[in-house]
């Protein structure tokens, strides 16, 4: 295969890892935004989120394709529920202070990770994908599922995006973004976008890691990857900056993809860390961020 | 209408006010006159349940607020316009309308009266609310705040840093709501702007009442100004 086959694949390869990745960062990116919570078990979302698919998957058997579509519906809701619980019980009684929140998320992480492998094992175990066909190129074929899960990843931000811009509860949502003490003088129960806020993010987590979980393995350690990611990412886009986020998973996404697929895994990550260090010396705010005086 | 009997609030251990006892009746403007620290800002965030009473009672047509969490009490009909405007500042102009407009289920007709009140408002609906000049932001905080159709507005120093053409312009607006029988508090630290509007004025000192007097026991040089205010 030549060069230039060669990179289309790296490319395509590196668009899924975008793809996923932008899902996962603008959850993050929403719970800070709008709670000025550091979520540091975010990526133990995603994993619950694969989890929680193999389990659906397995219990619900029938033709794949049913049975992922099952996982996609349900798991997010599950891990969304969780998420609104944990808010309810552990964050909003912390009253939502910065410091400790951190320490109560790194504790919600090792909650997480040890439940899931009490419940579920140590072993790494794959969902079946809901089609199996490869597109034909005139160089090589690929896999039809992993270009629909870049679509699908697309689909969702463009909902979330419509959401955000067009719905009563997106304005709420904004608006208790910009101050949540006059919103509460304009009757918007803040508590409950906390919640709703929580929810969402870490929905968006767990929808990413069902779309990803037919082509890596669902494992109880498998959220560490996508936190780090997720937090260079919305530190590269601007801290609570949505369209920056999802400009950043792009850039991020394709280069952590293509660096890998050229040189190392290990490169792309000591990369991708550099980077966030030259984002934080020379543009704090983040490239799309306001900067805060 | 509104009542308030014996209050006290502070934040966490800090006491700032202390058994306060003030009302506000319909179609009357009440001017809380004082000096800065005594406790005026928040009275106001503690009428909206923002800062907890630690005492007393808030009550508006019997129902008591002081006992409500914060986001139900503009429910009741209690509007606030902030010090400072507090505008949604990356949100639209409609978008700030319609925060206030959802806060009590109101629709176009409450929405084009506002803008009525503020035409200046109808020609920026879509500008991004904190590029507006001083003078628009502080209308577009008002027209938000009577969105809800309040039964009482609270308005904490709305002329502040304005230009004397906006100033009227508030001031006319603040007189045709009174006609219409919308009890409002107003903070407020021109003796001038006082006299113009007060039916009544309340000198706070301290956290708590000072003086209170009608607005005919008051000339531009009466003590209270000088005694609470330091004008």
């Amino acid at each position: 295969m030549g060069f230039g086959p060669f990179l289309l694949l790296a490319l395509m390869e590196s668009a899924v890892t975008a793809a996923t990745l932008a899902l996962t960062a603008v959850g993050l990116s929403l719970v800070f935004g709008v709670m000025r919570v550091v979520n540091v078990a975010h990526g133990e979302f995603f994993m619950l989120g694969a989890v929680a698919a193999w389990f659906i998957t397995n219990f619900i058997g029938g033709p794949p394709w049913f049975a992922f579509l099952m996982a996609l519906a349900l798991a997010p809701l599950a891990v969304a529920a969780i998420a609104a619980l944990a808010d309810r019980l552990i964050l909003k009684r912390l009253d939502y202070e910065p410091e400790a929140t951190i320490v109560a998320t790194i504790g919600l992480l090792y909650i997480f990770q040890q439940a899931a492998l009490s419940f579920y094992g140590p072993q790494a175990m794959p969902v079946e994908p809901p089609f199996n066909f490869r597109i034909q190129l005139p160089w090589f074929g690929y896999s039809a599922y992993k270009l629909s899960v870049i679509l699908l990843a697309a689909l969702v931000l463009i909902g979330v995006w419509l959401f955000l811009t067009r719905s009563k509860a997106g304005l709420v949502m904004r608006a208790t973004q910009v101050d949540r003490e006059t919103a509460q003088a304009f009757g918007i129960d803040t508590d409950r976008v906390y919640a709703a806020v929580f929810a969402l993010g870490a929905g968006l987590a767990a929808i990413a890691a069902v779309l990803i979980v037919p082509i890596a393995q669902a494992h109880y350690l498998m959220g560490h990857d996508p936190l780090l990611l997720a937090f260079i990412t919305v530190i590269v886009g601007g801290l609570g900056s949505l369209r920056g986020t999802v400009i950043a998973a792009i850039l991020i996404g394709l280069s952590d993809g293509l660096i890998a697929f050229f040189w190392s895994p290990t490169l792309a990550k000591i990369l991708a860390t550099l980077l966030v260090a030259m984002v934080l010396v020379f543009r704090p705010q983040g490239l799309f961020g306001a900067r805060t005086t | 209408m509104l009542r308030i009997d014996g209050l006290s609030a502070g934040y966490g251990p800090v006491g700032v006010l202390h058994d306060l006892t003030l009302e506000a009746r319909a179609a009357q403007i009440t001017c809380i006159m004082g000096r800065n620290g005594a406790g005026k800002s928040t009275l106001m965030k503690c009428i909206m349940g923002l800062v907890p009473a630690s005492r007393g009672s808030i009550t508006l047509d019997g129902v008591a607020l002081h006992s409500l969490p914060a986001h139900r009490v503009p429910g009741h009909g209690v509007a606030y316009v902030p010090q400072g405007r507090r505008l949604f500042g990356p949100l639209t102009v409609a978008e700030n309308l319609q925060i206030g407009l959802m806060t009590r289920n109101m629709g176009d007709e409450t929405r084009d009266r506002v803008l009525d009140l503020f035409p200046r408002l109808r020609e920026r609906l879509d500008q991004v609310a904190a590029t507006l000049s001083g003078g628009e932001q502080q209308m577009l905080a008002i027209g938000r705040a009577l969105c809800l159709e309040p039964k009482v507005l609270l308005l904490d120093e709305p002329t502040e840093g304005l230009q004397p053409s906006m100033i009227a312009l508030i001031r006319d607006v603040v007189l045709r709501l009174k006609e219409t029988g919308v009890a409002t508090i107003l903070v407020e630290q021109r003796p001038d702007a006082v006299l113009q509007l007060a039916d009544r004025v309340v000198f706070m000192a301290n956290g708590t009442v000072a003086d209170c007097s009608e607005r005919a026991d008051l000339s531009p040089d009466a003590p209270q100004f000088m005694a609470y205010v330091g004008v």
